[in-house]
């Protein structure tokens, strides 16, 4: 575990040095562009100054932004104990220092996301939708996806780089704006004439402005398909139930909705694709959702990093996608059986009455057919669909509710 | 002759500096791998104190709906007051082993009473056992992993011979009896 997060660290951080020299040669390319050959270093600089201010506000801020622009809500234990618990068990088994935050998104699509700059300051954001659709043991397989992402420092890697190609973006726009409809200093240098020889410079540019946000992105989205791949191999590690995180994705597969409040720069963050008109290709965030399921059910072996491994290469022919480093453990790691839940058990405590509580449980109990019947004590009892009893006891007041079929739908 | 030995000296100097420093840094890692597993030894009885207090809540809460299961119930009390009175890691083991068997053998009797299983009290503690067992078995798997990396250094060199001089001692694996004991209890409706 410990190796995987090392060359996982020495990846993300080659990464974000060839995508800031990206950055650096795009700005000295416009400054020498615009101002003549002494622009190159100005525009370097330049180019520096617009990544390091948008790096100190999404880190200090960032995640609070990426939340608040989700939509997330952040909840307390009562309005969602199960999620609270399943999240506070990998916590456990990843061993991180601190319990991440918990967000729930009000949206009907299954995903999840993980955020923050460290395991410390980490939080995890599920839709209602995926709440109401998993059970427990696929609840556990994406929790234990997201807590990958957090011990594997991705959170923290997906904000720099995001923030690294954010930037490229905009240097580029703003250098292809200016050159189309006519940057007033660019006319004023190539006014002094130097012909033939200008123009190359400018054409030169544009390739440049124009193939570096593209450049960026492939080297970006390369990079965090092969997280997603190692946050999958980490889940199965952690819960050692690979079945639980492929019938999960198996799930968030069949759903035919796209995350109403994702958007292209907070798309790689989340367990799955939140867009549902994806195809695989250079561009995509995401691996193939198909290909994934795949390697967890080829795992028949165990749960360890070199089964995962093996089940990758088998499905999908290249070599394996774990470092070789962190293949050296040689313990088995076996596979636990299923837990037999009902299927799906979502339990808000008596005590809560938080409007959020009530908001949140309401409609997944809603989903899951449940009755409800008011008590004159003020108790609204909620009774499961398989419910076979005639009367059922109101906890407060003990009284007896009698119940036939028209009453307790 | 001096200018020679000058150098013999600073040569050997040099040397034990180096071995030196090579003990302090193996010292330390070997002090921090203790920790980590103390750490992790303590977050098993974190979740198994946690269960301890659930247990009286639970047996309060069903007791009304199961008059016939004394028997069951005893059996649940018996476990964990051994489990409780436990000394050693082997003893806390099998205690705790016998405590997870009473308490999937109660969810299975749990079946034949329909209204406890309405009882929204019930429900939420049952959510909080499932969720003790498997922070349990959690909390032990991430011990052995911190175990078996601290003790693969006690044993190898050469942080064997540090781990020699000054007492670190081997760790006890949380082992789990049989196949019975390794699965949650197993809860249906």
């Amino acid at each position: 575990m410990w190796e995987l997060i090392r060359v996982n660290k020495r990846n993300s951080v080659l990464l974000l040095f060839s995508m800031a020299s990206v950055l650096l040669t795009l700005g000295a390319i416009i400054g020498y562009t615009w101002m003549g050959p002494q622009g190159a270093g100005p525009g370097l600089l330049i180019a520096l100054a617009v990544w390091l201010i948008l790096t100190l506000v999404s880190f200090s801020s960032g995640d609070q932004i990426l939340l608040a622009s989700s939509g997330a809500v952040e909840v307390t234990p009562e309005v969602h104990p199960m999620l609270f618990n399943v999240v506070e068990e990998m916590k456990i088994a990843a061993g991180l220092p601190a319990m991440p935050k918990i967000y729930i998104i009000p949206d009907a699509s299954p995903n999840a996301f993980a955020t923050g700059r460290s395991p410390e300051h980490a939080a995890v954001a599920v839709t209602e939708g995926l709440l109401s659709k998993l059970n427990r043991d696929e609840l556990q397989g994406v929790i234990a996806h997201e807590v990958s992402h957090i011990i594997h420092r991705d959170i923290l890697f997906v904000t720099l780089a995001g923030i690294m190609l954010g930037s490229i973006v905009l240097l580029s726009n703003i250098f292809l704006r200016g050159s189309l409809y006519g940057g007033g200093s660019r006319r004023r240098y190539s006014g002094r004439g130097e012909g033939g020889g200008q123009g190359l410079v400018i054409l030169i540019a544009l390739i440049a402005a124009i193939l570096a946000p593209l450049m960026a992105q492939i080297l970006y989205f390369a990079l965090s398909r092969k997280r997603e791949y190692l946050a999958d191999a980490g889940a199965v590690r952690l819960t050692r139930y690979p079945e639980g995180l492929a019938s999960a994705l198996e799930k968030i597969a069949g759903s035919k909705i796209s995350v109403a409040t994702a958007n292209q720069v907070t798309a790689p963050m989340y367990i799955a694709n939140p867009f549902r008109n994806g195809h695989a290709n250079l561009f995509s965030t995401h691996p193939p959702i198909k290909e994934r399921i795949e390697v967890l059910r080829k795992m028949t072996y165990g749960s360890a990093y070199k089964d995962y491994d093996s089940a990758y290469q088998n499905v999908t022919g290249h070599t394996g996608i774990i470092p070789a480093s962190a293949l050296q453990e040689t313990e088995t790691v076996q596979t636990r059986p299923a837990s037999s839940q009902p299927a799906a058990q979502a339990v808000p405590s008596a005590q809560a009455n938080s409007q959020q509580r009530i908001r949140i449980g309401d409609f997944i109990r809603q989903t899951q057919g449940f009755a409800m019947i008011a008590c004159p004590c003020g108790v609204k009892l909620k009774l499961p669909p398989n419910l076979k009893s005639d009367k059922v006891m109101c906890p407060r007041c003990k009284r007896i509710h009698p119940l036939n079929t028209e009453a307790g739908k | 002759m001096f200018a020679s030995l000058g150098i013999l000296t600073l040569v050997i100097l040099a040397a034990a500096v180096v071995l030196v420093m090579m003990v302090i840094g193996i010292y330390n890692s070997l002090v921090a791998g203790r920790n980590q597993v103390d750490n992790a030894w303590s977050q098993i009885d974190v979740q198994l104190k946690r269960r301890h207090d659930l247990i009286p809540n639970l047996v309060e809460t069903a007791k009304g709906y199961m008059q016939h299961e004394r028997q069951t119930f005893e059996a649940i009390t018996q476990a964990r007051s051994q489990a409780m009175g436990a000394k050693n890691v082997a003893e806390a083991s099998k205690a705790e082993g016998a405590l997870t068997e009473a308490l999937s053998k109660f969810m299975l009797v749990v079946e034949n009473y329909p209204d406890l299983k309405a009882n929204q009290n019930f429900l939420s503690l049952q959510e909080t056992l499932t969720s003790t067992e498997n922070k349990i078995s959690f909390a032990r798997q991430a011990y052995n992993d911190a175990a078996m990396g601290y003790n693969n250094r006690i044993q190898m060199f050469p942080s064997n011979i540090v781990a020699g001089v000054f007492s670190f001692t081997k760790r006890d694996y949380f082992e789990v009896g049989n196949e019975a004991e390794r699965a949650v209890p197993q809860v249906k409706f």
